[in-house]
């Protein structure tokens, strides 16, 4: 008797045990994302590049080296800019990065992810881009004035239709 | 040298034990006090896996019912089922939790287990290397369960799972487009993710059913104790510590902290304390590491057993007996019947199917005994031959006749017994027993491994079954059972082996047996020419 009440006791610590063990790694403890007081800037961008090279005539002699269907006036080669990001906040550069275009010919879109944490508060948000390989410095910039709370999300974006670099 | 007798000289030793198996086996040994072999759930680690799988798909079947597939619906409907209906599904949304927590524990105490015990190596490389895929299916499944809820873990999932996966050049860092903007996700979002909910853990339980195709008789369910005691434990802890969903999704705010479920989302919070890169380059490098460990220093496997065309009768017991599925029948090249045919791959070289088998009996004339299916190496002639010479030594009538597991305790070497060292008790054709007492022996001790240690699934099983007349090839009714002694002792427990075989004899001097016994011997070896 004495030996079943036992069996039986150890079980149940034994499974109580494992209970708590599940219980408590299945919430806890708590993962810290992102630090107290701090907001989260994204950039994430996917856009293909201005072409690195305008097209050009071919001349007699290179249309006449090349196979008959293939003979078009004009040469424009595919290959795109890489796009180059600079993220600034408050005067002080955060994050500067080329991304080089997609495929093996160089010719896709350009993507960028990137995550930058920082404080909550006041703050100047300057982001430029620069998608043309032939342009000097940047083409496209976008600034604004935030105010942002502990763990809140900002997004940087670049959409040509919607004006180039985009803050929301 | 003898290869099975065990001698003064120290041949037959116990064989080799790592530290880790000796620390996993004193884990077991310790639980097994509290649960009992049978219900230790140690034991039956892949059982309790598969019971846990099922436990899983039922309770996720209930929640799929009240699951609504769209943006708006998804969190709404777990919510109102979680809180709605609390006391259904309410608790079966916590049992699908925490029993998807505890699937995962459990495949890690698994391979934690094989890989303490060194049994990933050899013959076990295939149940081994097809483990591995179950592990990365379990939490690709439980990972993409999480995303259903679209709660703010959910979003962080999604997103970080996006990121990590943004790091391979087959998807790239526009992957996390698809969460983090408002519109992003759509209706079609759910019914995909409901899809990869249901579908990978299809595919689980077909790597599961490929992980045991080469065991016989595979345990693919844990033992009632098992069931009942961890199905209360979930129970209880779904009752006092419900698992809820947190505030909705909200693609503009994230909470700094965040209560994950470390079982599955363990990895996602690593690629933010290193990088994606580096985590993928670590899942991969384990995951390989685990595919090649049964490779890595494996000491060479011994023979695998062989087949003697003109022996085999076809009765199939070692094909029934074979514990790893190694054995096949095939049309008897003679034209008859059939033949066991050995895959050498598969086998463990334990010599069950020897112990099996109706050839493997020491009575039979002839020179030289050879058995239907047998160990090239350990041939159950030699063990005959072996036994003949010991008690044709002067002053071994009498002796007791020990046949130990080398898995298990084997006694040290003294004038009064003679010991014979066998891989696996199951080897023992039961016959042997009744040989050993007619060649003079007083008994005969069969030590087996501790109950549940088996190195061989159902080497002791098979014993206990031969010896008790329950299973084909039987020991004959007409043996005296009371010169019998099966003894079970763990490789640690070579004292109280010692102490049991020290009874055993006691007994048989009580009673006078083997005082006769050299006599017996000589009246059947003269007849059959082996005297």
């Amino acid at each position: 008797m004495a030996n079943t009440v036992l069996r039986y006791g150890g079980q149940a610590i034994l499974y109580l045990l494992f209970a708590a063990f599940v219980g408590y790694f299945s919430t806890a403890p708590a993962y810290q994302h992102l630090a107290p007081g701090e907001a989260l800037l994204r950039l994430s961008f996917r856009h293909p590049g201005q072409l690195t090279t305008d097209c050009r005539p071919r001349s007699a002699e290179e249309l006449a080296k090349l196979p008959p269907q293939l003979r078009a006036q004009m040469e424009c080669p595919r290959e795109r800019s890489p796009v180059h990001v600079r993220v600034e906040l408050d005067g002080k550069v955060l994050y500067d990065e080329t991304f080089q275009p997609a495929g093996l010919r160089r010719d896709g879109a350009a993507s960028g992810y990137h995550r930058l944490p920082i404080p909550a508060g006041d703050h100047v948000l300057r982001v430029q881009f620069n998608d043309d390989i032939r342009v000097k410095g940047f083409n496209h910039e976008g600034e604004r004035q935030m105010k942002v709370v502990p763990g809140q999300v900002v997004l940087i974006d670049f959409i040509p239709d919607q004006g180039g670099v985009v803050i929301r | 040298m003898p290869l099975f007798l065990s001698t003064s000289s120290g041949d037959v030793p116990p064989l080799p034990d790592g530290a880790a198996a000796r620390a996993w086996r004193a884990l077991e040994h310790a639980l097994d006090r509290a649960c009992g072999v049978e219900d230790n759930p140690l034991r039956q680690l892949g059982g309790l896996g598969f019971y846990l799988f099922w436990l899983i798909a039922i309770t996720g079947g209930y929640l799929y019912i009240f699951y609504d597939t769209s943006v708006e619906g998804a969190y709404a409907s777990v919510e109102a089922l979680t809180r709605g209906q609390w006391w259904a599904g309410g608790v079966m949304h916590s049992l699908h939790r925490y029993a998807s927590d505890a699937f995962v524990a459990v495949i890690v105490l698994h391979l934690v287990r094989e890989l303490m015990l060194g049994r990933f190596r050899g013959f076990r490389w295939y149940s081994w290397v097809s483990g591995v895929p179950t592990l990365w299916l379990a939490l690709a499944a439980g990972v993409i369960g999480y995303w259903m809820v679209w709660d703010t873990i959910a979003l962080f999932v999604a997103t970080a799972t996006a990121e990590w996966f943004g790091a391979l050049p087959g998807f790239g860092p526009a992957l996390v487009r698809n969460f983090i903007f408002e519109g992003a996700v759509s209706d079609r979002f759910f019914s995909l993710v409901v899809f990869l909910h249901i579908g990978l853990p299809l595919v689980l339980l077909l790597a599961m059913w490929a992980h045991v195709q080469r065991l016989t008789r595979p345990q693919t369910g844990a033992s009632r104790a098992v069931v009942l005691w961890s199905l209360g434990a979930m129970l209880a802890l779904s009752l006092t510590e419900p698992a809820l969903s947190g505030p909705p999704a909200n693609l503009v705010r994230l909470p700094a902290s965040l209560p994950i479920d470390w079982f599955y989302l363990a990895p996602l919070t690593a690629i933010y304390a290193t990088s994606p890169e580096l985590v993928w380059a670590v899942s991969m490098g384990l995951t390989l590491l685990l595919t090649v460990a049964p490779w890595l220093g494996a000491p060479a496997r011994p023979a695998p057993a062989e087949v003697v065309p003109q022996y085999c009768n076809g009765c199939r017991r070692c094909f029934a007996d074979c514990p790893f599925a190694a054995i096949a029948m095939a049309p008897h090249p003679g034209g008859e019947g059939e033949i066991a045919v050995v895959d050498a791959d598969r086998c463990a070289s334990c010599g069950i199917c020897a112990g099996s088998c109706p050839s493997s009996v020491p009575f039979r004339p002839g020179a030289r005994l050879v058995s239907g299916i047998d160990l090239p190496d350990l041939t159950v002639g030699v063990l005959r031959d072996e036994l003949d010479a010991a008690f044709r030594q002067p002053g071994a009538a009498g002796a007791t006749l020990v046949f130990a597991c080398r898995h298990g305790a084997m006694p040290a070497v003294r004038p009064e017994l003679v010991v014979f060292g066998l891989p696996c008790a199951g080897m023992l054709p039961p016959s042997f027993v009744e040989y050993g007492l007619r060649a003079g022996a007083a008994g005969v001790a069969v030590a087996t491994c501790g109950q549940g240690d088996c190195e061989y699934r159902f080497g002791v099983r098979w014993t206990l079954e031969r010896l008790a007349g329950r299973r084909e090839p039987r020991l004959r009714r007409g043996v005296d059972r009371t010169r019998l002694a099966v003894i079970h002792a763990r490789r640690e427990d070579r004292a109280a082996l010692e102490a049991q075989i020290e009874s055993f004899r006691s007994r048989l001097a009580a009673t006078g047996a083997g005082s006769t016994a050299g006599g017996v011997r000589r009246h059947i070896f003269g007849g059959n020419g082996h005297g």
